[in-house]
């Protein structure tokens, strides 16, 4: 295996974006940045990918437009998923491995409030049974956090935990659309939103776009005084079927983190849009209380749909750039209740 | 940059959808007010049944009738119904695992509110009483207070359910770019504004938040003319679903004089089969009470009469 | 310091019987009859597979947002891991291009993918032509899309106006013996094409695509697995590329994407004459004028001269460079699947396993697949030989 690194990253993100679905104008400026933190044109950049949804956008070819933000005279060598960013950046990390690319640009975008977003969502669900009675992400994560205070594996209090932690954390983190930490007291006495969710414990919906720099051995350490190289990524896919699965688990969080070594990780970035699946993924991942969870805030206080899961990678990846740790994991996921899940792990060398 | 123009629009389709024969004998199934379930290799029973087994990945072949009346697994609340979902009054997810099941099926729970319902409590489907062979058939689940009452009025079977309509439809607030919203706000006061890209130079119309061959943005603007030339056409002869203007039409890209890249309008008051690449076109303007903020400001071009322009001004943009 | 493309062969092709409507399967049995064709044209289960990528055009199609989801079940993605790419119209041949590089990497072993569309559960022209706001909605589908660059060509070639219909007449001969393919029309000839209404000029009825369900599956394998099978169809090379779909510069009849992708792809694959070399092509031509169009843009003919190839029945089975035996996507057009079509019967040639609508001796082919506005591009050259570089 060719060692590749994340060598740059940038984000934007707001509550609202009032520009177009494709959002070029966010990832123009983002695009600079990242050849400002390089030092490159898009000329080194050896393979784009892309990920984005055609649905939140409301129209075919949304990413399209966006592949203008490039500037793709000449011809580029570009794909994209209909996935968040961390698939993107998973497909540019294989092209990399092939050997054909050096270097590879992953972006995505996404704005939610085109639409409505807790229900375009049911549109990713089986289509002959469920769809048809339109059963948003809300709910569906409400039955699964319910079914796990149901059989004692987590409460309420665990989960207003993660919700204090995350929106005090994210005080330090300027692109956060929440934040403000309390106390787990203060917390439970909030209402029920979504019963036994309250709204704290669900992400919000918000707008942005974000961009990873990948570079192999060779490249990332002339751009980069400390890269973060990637010693292992994979992911996996479970059942849609609320039915058949047990909701209180993740297999494929497990399978992923199975698949790496994730021995002396300092700091993990997980992708959790609520706040009882950050504790699934804790138990699936077999992370201890000496790893620091989510210092950005995570999806809880940002969760721009398409990137938030890429942005978790970027988060994580900072953490090695500025020396404060030597190992990280970052998480994305994907479909209803944790459904599919992607784990890769960074580290300085 | 101006504040970007934005409109609503919505996204519909009554989809057409085929079941296939195991979602289909599912579907039969509740048409006759009779819940199916599949066995898998495992033996369990699975409501809906799966359309291939999870272990061997053959079609599922064993159907099993289980009751309409079982237990709450998991629930949760809806405070704010959206558009489509079984109920438009707050209401409860839930999922129900029915007497012979093993599994539980996912539907609506019409409670007055969270305290009315809890895990385990016993529950009931409402049915409709049109039944269709749809997951609708079932309105909602309702508390199953344990009195008997009158079957659902039960039809025999007749056809094999072997489809459904899903009608989809989403509302978006469609946003243009900054230099979209520019440009047709000045397309509002009858003028063609395009953007001038400072890396190549390029006019574009209407202007790109980015030009696509540099990825800079365009932001010088550039007054350009209401005539041009068209460098290539096609005639419409065919309709549509959606389509808003009748065939036959000619579509062509006009090349506005001062422009690097050719619009793309309607040509009229020309019979089609009279329009030529490099024919000299000029805007037709509606009357300007109807002008809005859109490129339909120009009703169509229509022929100065002008000669054609000389293809060597025009090829290298074919 | 570049790595080396591990080999990868393509040991199992499936396909379904394409049709306007196959109300007969559901999503998942569109998917699974591909599917299983495939893995039992290799010899393996689904259980056997390490990874899949499933490939689809826009979700509008079938109305389900990131289908892959629903479908993991279905095609035994569950435990594996699952990729969607979504690139317009060249998705058959780019999701391909990505399955392949994950074996080409070493990172997986066996790699299912599969890719199609159920165009039939809603109407592509709606989908295609939903009007944005502030627009004007002049476009009437893809055909109105490329009709005025059609145009062009005939205009800068100088092409008599009978070459589109040559065409057209003999891909739907071609998918006679094609018994997957959609269109089975045996009274098509040059002359009752050019008799067909003109839909967008100069683009006829009988020189147009059908709107058809229909799924693809290719198995793509390492080196050691591929000695499974007697005849692994070897990838010598494989290329994606793209350009804005509205630059300055752009040439629409010939665009620089798809010059830039052909000249790497031949490159790749060591291949010095393609007119000489390649012994079959699979080239996406949805209206029959791209033919000679990506003839030129290929290389296979020179700029003004593709249309010659045509007129003289070179690109008719027999000829010296048959293009689309399959009836290509004139005959059969699931837009998701198109590309991988392409990909598939390419491989198929080169396999000796093309049934009827074999080239003879066909050793080398090209899988050819474009999209959007002609800004998209995904090849691949298949050989029945294990690549020497």
């Amino acid at each position: 295996m060719r060692d590749v690194a994340v060598v740059g990253f940038a984000q934007r993100q707001m509550k609202e974006f009032d520009g177009s679905p494709t959002c070029v104008e966010l990832l123009v400026p983002l695009f600079a940045e990242c050849y400002e933190q390089t030092g490159w044109t898009r000329k080194d950049v050896g393979f784009w990918c892309s990920g984005s949804s055609d649905y939140l956008a409301g129209r075919s070819f949304s990413f399209v437009q966006a592949v203008d933000a490039i500037g793709v005279i000449p011809p580029v060598n570009e794909s994209h998923v209909e996935m968040d960013l961390a698939w993107a950046m998973y497909e540019a990390w294989i092209k990399i491995q092939t050997g054909e690319v050096d270097t590879a640009l992953v972006y995505a975008f996404g704005k939610s409030s085109a639409g409505v977003l807790r229900r375009t969502l049911s549109l990713q669900l089986e289509p002959y049974t469920m769809t048809p009675i339109w059963p948003d992400t809300v709910s569906l994560a409400g039955l699964q956090a319910r079914v796990g205070i149901d059989q004692g594996v987590w409460d309420e209090a665990a989960m207003a935990e993660v919700a204090n932690r995350s929106l005090t954390d994210a005080e330090k983190n300027e692109h956060a659309i929440r934040s403000g930490g309390s106390s787990v007291e203060e917390l439970l006495a909030r209402p029920m939103y979504a019963d036994p969710l309250r709204k704290h414990d669900c992400a919000p919906v918000s707008d942005g776009a974000a961009a990873i720099v990948l570079a192999a051995e060779g490249k990332a350490d002339e751009v980069c005084e400390r890269p973060a190289w990637i010693s292992g990524i994979s992911h996996y896919v479970d059942s849609m079927s609320l039915g058949t699965r047990d909701l209180t688990r993740s297999p494929s969080a497990q399978r992923a983190g199975a698949a790496v070594d994730l021995n002396g990780v300092e700091v993990a970035e997980l992708h959790a849009p609520f706040s009882h699946q950050e504790l699934i993924l804790r138990t699936e991942l077999g992370l201890g209380d000496d790893v620091r969870i989510n210092p950005s805030g995570g999806a809880l206080t940002a969760n721009p749909m398409f990137s938030a899961g890429g942005i978790r990678v970027g988060e994580a990846a900072r953490r090695i750039w500025s020396g404060e740790a030597s190992k990280v994991l970052a998480h994305a996921t994907s479909g209803p209740a944790l459904q599919q899940n992607l784990v890769t792990t960074m580290e300085a060398r | 940059m101006s504040r970007t123009l934005s409109a609503p629009i919505t996204v519909a389709f009554d989809y057409t959808r085929s079941t296939g024969p195991v979602v289909g004998r599912f579907l039969e199934g509740l048409r006759d007010a009779q819940v199916v379930g599949g066995r898998t290799s495992e033996g369990k029973v699975v409501v809906p049944p799966p359309e291939y087994d999870p272990v061997t990945h053959q079609q599922t072949t064993e159907f099993v009738d289980v009751a309409d009346t079982g237990v709450v697994t998991s629930w949760t609340w809806v405070p704010e119904p959206v558009k489509g979902q079984p109920l438009d009054r707050p209401f409860a997810f839930a999922l129900v695992t029915l007497d012979g099941a093993d599994t539980p099926l996912l539907h609506a729970l019409d409670v007055a509110g969270p305290e009315d319902v809890q895990t385990g409590m016993r529950v009931r489907v409402r049915w409709r009483d049109e039944r269709v062979g749809d997951i609708t058939d079932i309105a909602c689940f309702e508390p199953d207070d344990g009195e008997t009452r009158l079957a659902a009025l039960v039809r025999e079977t007749v056809d094999p359910v072997t489809g459904i309509i899903v009608p989809i439809e989403l509302d978006y607030l469609y946003a243009a770019s900054p230099e979209e919203s520019l440009f047709y706000s000045s397309v509002a006061e009858g003028k063609l504004v395009g953007q001038r890209c400072p890396t190549c130079q390029k006019v574009y119309i209407p202007p790109r938040s980015a030009c696509p061959a540099d990825g800079t943005p365009t932001a010088e603007e550039v007054p350009l003319s209401d005539s041009g030339t068209i460098t290539t056409f096609c005639i419409v002869n065919v309709p549509f679903l959606g389509q808003r203007i009748t065939p036959p039409y000619v579509s062509a890209y006009v090349l506005l004089d001062g422009a690097d890249i050719a619009l793309l309008h309607l040509i009229l008051d020309v019979p089609a089969d009279e329009v030529r690449m490099g024919m000299r076109v000029k805007a037709v303007w509606k009357p300007r009470e109807e002008w809005g903020t859109t490129i339909e400001n120009i009703s169509h071009f229509a022929p100065t009469g002008e000669p054609d322009a000389d293809y060597e001004t025009y090829k290298q943009h074919l | 310091m570049a790595g080396r493309k591990l080999p990868a062969a393509v040991i199992g092709v499936g396909q379904t019987h394409h049709r306007a409507a196959r109300k007969d399967v559901s999503m998942p049995g569109l998917l699974r009859e591909a599917i299983d064709r495939a893995l039992e044209d290799a010899q393996m289960t689904l259980d056997e597979i390490d990874a899949i990528v499933v490939g689809k055009a826009p979700d509008l199609f079938e109305g389900v947002m990131m289908p892959e989801l629903f479908l993991a079940d279905a095609i035994g993605a569950v435990g594996k891991p699952l990729l969607r790419v979504h690139t317009a119209g060249s998705v058959g041949g780019s999701t391909a291009i990505v399955a392949s590089s994950l074996v080409q990497s070493g990172v997986h072993k066996k790699v299912l993918t599969v890719a199609y569309e159920k165009q039939s559960e809603s109407n592509a022209m709606w989908a295609l032509s939903v009007p944005i706001p502030f627009n004007m909605p002049v476009h009437a589908g893809a055909g109105g899309y490329f009709a005025p660059h059609v145009r062009s060509y005939i205009r800068r070639s100088g092409a008599p106006t009978h070459i589109g219909a040559i065409v057209a007449a003999k891909d739907r001969q071609n998918a006679l013996k094609n018994p997957y393919a959609h269109l089975k029309n045996p009274d098509t000839t040059v002359e009752s094409v050019l008799a067909s209404q003109m839909l967008w000029d100069p683009i006829r009825y009988d020189e147009t695509c059908p709107s058809s369900d229909g799924a693809c599956a290719l198995v793509i394998v390492s080196e050691d697995e591929a000695a499974r099978s007697s005849n692994p169809a070897w990838i010598h090379g494989t290329v994606m590329r793209s350009e804005a779909t509205t630059a300055a510069e752009r040439d629409q009849v010939n665009p620089q994407a798809s010059r830039d992708a052909a000249a790497a792809l031949w490159k790749q694959a060591g291949i010095t004459n393609p007119l000489e070399e390649i012994d079959e092509a699979e080239i996406y031509v949805p209206f029959s004028w791209f033919e000679p169009m990506w003839l030129e843009s290929l290389g296979f003919a020179a700029e003004g001269e593709g249309w010659k190839l045509t007129e003289a029945g070179e690109t008719a089975i027999g000829g010296k460079i048959p293009v689309n035996a399959s009836g290509g996507v004139l005959s059969s057009n699931p837009i998701g699947a198109s590309g991988m079509l392409r990909f598939g019967e390419a491989a198929l040639q080169v396999r000796g396993a093309a049934g009827e609508h074999q080239v003879d001796g066909a050793r080398k082919a090209l899988g050819h697949a474009y999209g959007g506005g002609s800004q998209f591009f995904a090849m691949w050259v298949v050989g029945a030989e294990k690549p020497s570089n």
